[in-house]
């Protein structure tokens, strides 16, 4: 038990402070690594909630994929390191005062609730023991069964984000030589060769 | 205190989310903070999603956990592509500099 | 039917002229109002002959105007001598002037319009003579009144002609409230406003007051005084007089028709048709007394110096339109209209000779400039000869029938107001047979001022426009012989029956015919004393009014000035009105009105824009705060609600 708890506090304690890291670094590159750092840690939470497929694929997505994005991004544009802060402390008391607000009220919600009695009864997937049923087989189980048309729907989704990125950042640049196979082919003998008379002993 | 429960769950993915909120209108440096600060709430989000559906032994939470996720990648690709175009356009992405839309 | 022929024949000829002025040409619109308006004259000499030589005085009403609550008139033509004495003077000399305007105005690029507003006037003149009631007649009133502003204005580009046919229209509408007020009062007393109502329910109310604000008042007195002050106006006289001498800017035949021999007269013609009503109140009589009598006088001072010449035979209007007015307050009513007929004629002869005049001296309207050509326009000299002794009042012309049975009717009265009337008459004789002879002396007599080329051009007018000339000197002989035993005479009972109410006690025309001899040869004495001093001053002695000048220059300058009226009234009403309207305009429409409305709207709504835009700052993390903001806001008050 002292372990889990101990394990938990770990990981939770490193996602927060990673999470505070990612705003208030000035490096937008350590930024990124924070976060990536803020996703490992998650990733580890989830592992110790028992949902360890869904930890596994928030390491290959959100850390392989989104974070490396970012990076790339961050890299690619010419950002300044050094930013002016000066408006920082303009906004901390009347946003501190929001954030407080909010607090209060999640952490009032929560001491509220109390799960209905018949929770488990209108469960959506009844969940079987970790024991019997590993989660990747559970949530395969449900995924390509019940919510088929959700797993189709995401993955048009990702089709329209490819495409749609590709659309915003393409541009065509001058001067820039690249072959086009319709005009290589479509050439014809005139425009290629042309023949000339030219005397014997002199030149072409 | 060494119970970990839900709550404990909860108020991790509760502080993670308003530090989000933070992030975007605390910073001063750049659009891609922003973008970074809602990973970070759908971080949070997600955390939420798998504690509540292990608490109530109910795997929708998990799924759902799953398109999120799906949806943030491909939101993610798109925020990152619209900033390269616009700072091709504009060449800076500082925060005060976007500011294009002013009324 | 004739009569309502008589009244739309010019309405037709007006429309036909106006509307198809371009299609039928000059000729065609020429044509075409002359003939309706001619035939117009021998239908009026035919209802003449019929009502009242033979007397049918007849109503025929043509449709209901108003018939709401008590409130009921309708569209008539009330015949009777009044009316046809009336249909008869304005018809004729309405015909005779067109025929003359064919020839004065034929250089003019506007001709259809010219005939068209004349005929249009002849048409509400008319309306105004056959009316009813007394909201025809202010229709006709009001009529007038707009056509003598068309008119006035006809050359409209020249400032001053607008300038004087908008004075014109003004003065005319500050009588035209006291006449519009005097209707009210009448209907407010007998409940009805159609004359033949009114007039039977006269004797009932000859004593009812009207109470305002405490003070009460006879009510007849002030019914008809406010009436009066309606004539005033029309008839240019003293106090509401300055529109008539600038009127003349208008073309001459204009002059002729409406400000010597019709609407002028309206005026006259209204204080008689309303005998009935007059006769009753004392007090508005002696009023109208004093005002014609002053009128007489003043206008005939200052024609004594006045240099243009259509100005003088203006004042002269002006002066014998006073003497019409108190012939009627000493309740000599026949005799007014008499003077009324005799004065169309001669007035109208007057102007358009002096039109003649104008005419042969290329435009030269300046009497200074004038002068010598007697022999080179012979015809002209010789009918403004036939109409300056009708204006002076020399037997047999018709001046001197009208005139003295005027006088002798002042004196016959034998009131106070009477007798002023009757010495200032007598002055006013005396400097209007002055100012004629000065008129015709310095015009056609004397050294030849005008230079050589003007002097080349002078020469008698066209057939078309000396044929009326003759016409009206005809009238201007024998109308008053004619008339005189109808009009004033022994026969006057029996022409002019019920058209005219005289009380007994009242009976100036009676008492004129036995007066004094000394009386009757009086005014003869004076207008001819009045001949022979203008002969001295003018041709013997030519140095002597300049002399005359010299030594009593404030007097003359006075007189010049018309009195100072002008510079009176531009000090007490036109300025203040300017500054008042001016402040107005500023503060109040400008400040309040679009300050508050317009204006201020749209200034608030800008400002509101601003602010509210400025929330649109661009920046995103703003954008975000407000969301944030928003939910945290939503969130508590859910919360609080669902606890409490």
């Amino acid at each position: 038990m002292i372990i889990q708890a101990l394990a938990f506090y770990l990981f939770a304690g490193m996602t927060i402070a990673a999470a505070v890291m990612v705003i208030a670094a000035r490096n937008p590159v350590h930024s990124v690594l924070y976060l990536i750092l803020a996703f490992f840690n998650s990733a580890g939470l989830f592992v110790l909630l028992g949902a360890e497929f869904l930890a596994m694929i928030l390491v290959v997505v959100y850390v392989g994929a989104v974070a490396v994005l970012f990076l790339f991004v961050v890299m690619m544009l010419d950002i300044d390191l050094v930013e002016i802060r000066e408006g920082f402390l303009q906004y901390l008391p009347i946003g501190g005062l929001i954030g407080i607000i909010l607090l209060i009220e999640l952490v009032l919600v929560l001491g509220a609730w109390v799960a209905v009695p018949e929770t488990a009864a209108v469960a959506g997937v009844p969940m079987a023991p970790v024991d019997q049923v590993p989660n990747t087989r559970a949530l395969g189980v449900v995924l390509y069964t019940k919510y088929a048309y959700l797993f189709q729907a995401s993955g048009l989704i990702l089709l329209v984000a490819m495409i749609g990125a590709i659309v915003l950042t393409l541009r065509q640049r001058e001067g820039v030589r690249r072959q086009s196979i319709s005009a290589q082919i479509g050439r014809r003998r005139e425009d290629g060769v042309e023949v000339k008379k030219v005397p014997s002993r002199s030149g072409a | 205190m060494f119970e970990i429960g839900l709550s404990h769950y909860l108020t991790v993915a509760a502080v993670l989310f308003t530090l989000g909120i933070f992030g975007i209108f605390l910073n001063r440096k750049n659009v891609i903070v922003i973008l970074m600060s809602i990973e970070l709430m759908l971080l949070a989000v997600n955390i939420n999603m798998v504690a509540f559906s292990v608490h109530l032994q109910d795997l929708v939470g998990q799924v759902f956990a799953m398109f999120v996720l799906t949806v943030a990648a491909a939101e993610a690709a798109i925020g990152l592509a619209i900033l390269a175009v616009y700072f091709r356009n504009r060449g800076s992405i500082a925060v005060e500099d976007v500011n294009a839309m002013k009324g | 039917m004739i009569e309502v022929a008589i009244v739309l024949l010019p309405l037709i000829g007006a429309a036909i002229a106006g509307l198809f002025g371009r299609t039928i040409g000059d000729r065609g619109a020429q044509i075409v109002t002359c003939t309706l308006l001619g035939l117009s004259a021998l239908l009026s000499i035919v209802v003449f002959q019929d009502v009242a030589l033979a007397g049918n005085a007849r109503v025929t009403e043509i449709f209901t105007w108003i018939d709401s609550g008590n409130l009921e008139l309708s569209w008539a033509v009330k015949l009777d001598t009044l009316s046809a004495v009336m249909l008869l003077v304005v018809t004729v000399i309405s015909t005779l002037i067109h025929v003359y305007s064919i020839g004065y105005m034929s250089h003019d690029k506007s001709i259809p319009r010219f005939f068209s507003y004349l005929s249009l006037f002849t048409f509400f003149m008319l309306a105004l003579v056959t009316a009813d009631n007394f909201v025809q007649m202010f229709f006709g009133w009001e009529g007038v009144g707009l056509a003598s502003y068309l008119l006035i204005g006809f050359w409209y580009d020249r400032p001053s002609a607008n300038a004087a046919a908008i004075k014109a229209f003004l003065v005319n509408r500050v009588g035209d409230v006291g006449f519009a007020m005097g209707i009210l009062g009448t209907f407010v007393l007998f409940g009805a406003v159609n004359f033949n109502q009114v007039f039977g329910a006269v004797p009932g109310m000859a004593e009812a007051k009207f109470v305002f604000i405490g003070i009460e008042g006879h009510a007849l007195t002030i019914v008809c005084i406010l009436l009066f002050i309606g004539a005033m106006g029309k008839s240019a006289q003293l106090g509401l007089h300055t529109w008539l001498p600038d009127a003349m800017e208008g073309p001459t035949p204009v002059s002729a028709l409406i400000h010597a021999a019709t609407m002028v007269t309206a005026g006259i013609f209204m204080v008689v048709r309303l005998s009935p009503m007059f006769e009753y109140s004392p007090v508005a009589l002696q009023m109208v007394t004093y005002v014609g009598a002053a009128t007489a006088f003043f206008a005939a001072t200052v024609a004594l110096t006045q240099n243009d010449i259509k100005r003088v035979i203006a004042y002269s209007t002006c002066s014998q339109l006073g003497y019409m007015f108190f012939a009627a307050g000493v309740s000599a009513y026949s005799a007014a209209i008499f003077h009324l007929m005799t004065h169309a004629f001669f007035k109208a002869l007057l102007f358009l000779a002096a039109g003649s005049v104008i005419h042969a001296m290329s435009n030269e309207q300046d009497m200074r400039k004038m002068g010598g050509i007697w022999r080179l326009i012979p015809i002209t000299y010789g009918v403004m000869w036939v109409g300056s002794l009708a204006l002076a009042g020399i037997p047999p012309f018709a001046g001197f029938f009208s005139k003295d049975m005027i006088l002798e009717a002042a004196y016959g009265a034998a009131s106070t107001h009477g007798m002023f009337a009757f010495w200032i008459g007598v002055a006013a004789a005396f400097m209007t047979a002055f100012y004629s002879w000065r008129l015709l002396l310095m015009t056609f007599h004397g050294s030849q001022r005008a230079d050589a080329e003007v002097m080349g051009h002078v020469h008698e007018s066209p057939k078309v426009m000396l044929v009326p000339l003759i016409c009206l000197a005809i009238g201007a002989v024998a109308a008053g012989y004619i008339g005189y035993e109808a009009f004033v005479g022994e026969g006057r009972e029996e022409f002019w029956r019920a058209a005219i109410l005289v009380l007994p006690g009242n009976d100036a025309i009676e008492a004129g015919h036995h007066v004094p001899v000394w009386v009757k040869v009086l005014p003869l004495v004076v207008a001819v004393s009045g001949i022979g001093l203008a002969y001295v001053m003018y041709m013997l002695a030519p140095g002597l009014p300049s002399a005359l000048v010299a030594r009593v220059r404030p007097v003359y300058l006075f007189l010049l000035n018309k009195w100072y009226f002008d510079e009176l009234y531009d000090l007490i009403f036109v300025q203040p009105a300017k500054t008042i309207g001016r402040g107005l305009w500023r503060s109040g429409d400008g400040a309040v009105i679009d300050g508050v409305g317009p204006d201020g709207v749209a200034a608030v709504t800008r400002d509101l824009a601003r602010r509210v835009s400025r929330l649109q700052t661009g920046y995103l993390y703003h954008y975000a705060f407000a969301m944030l903001v928003g939910v945290v806001g939503l969130i508590s008050w859910y919360l609080f609600s669902q606890v409490g």
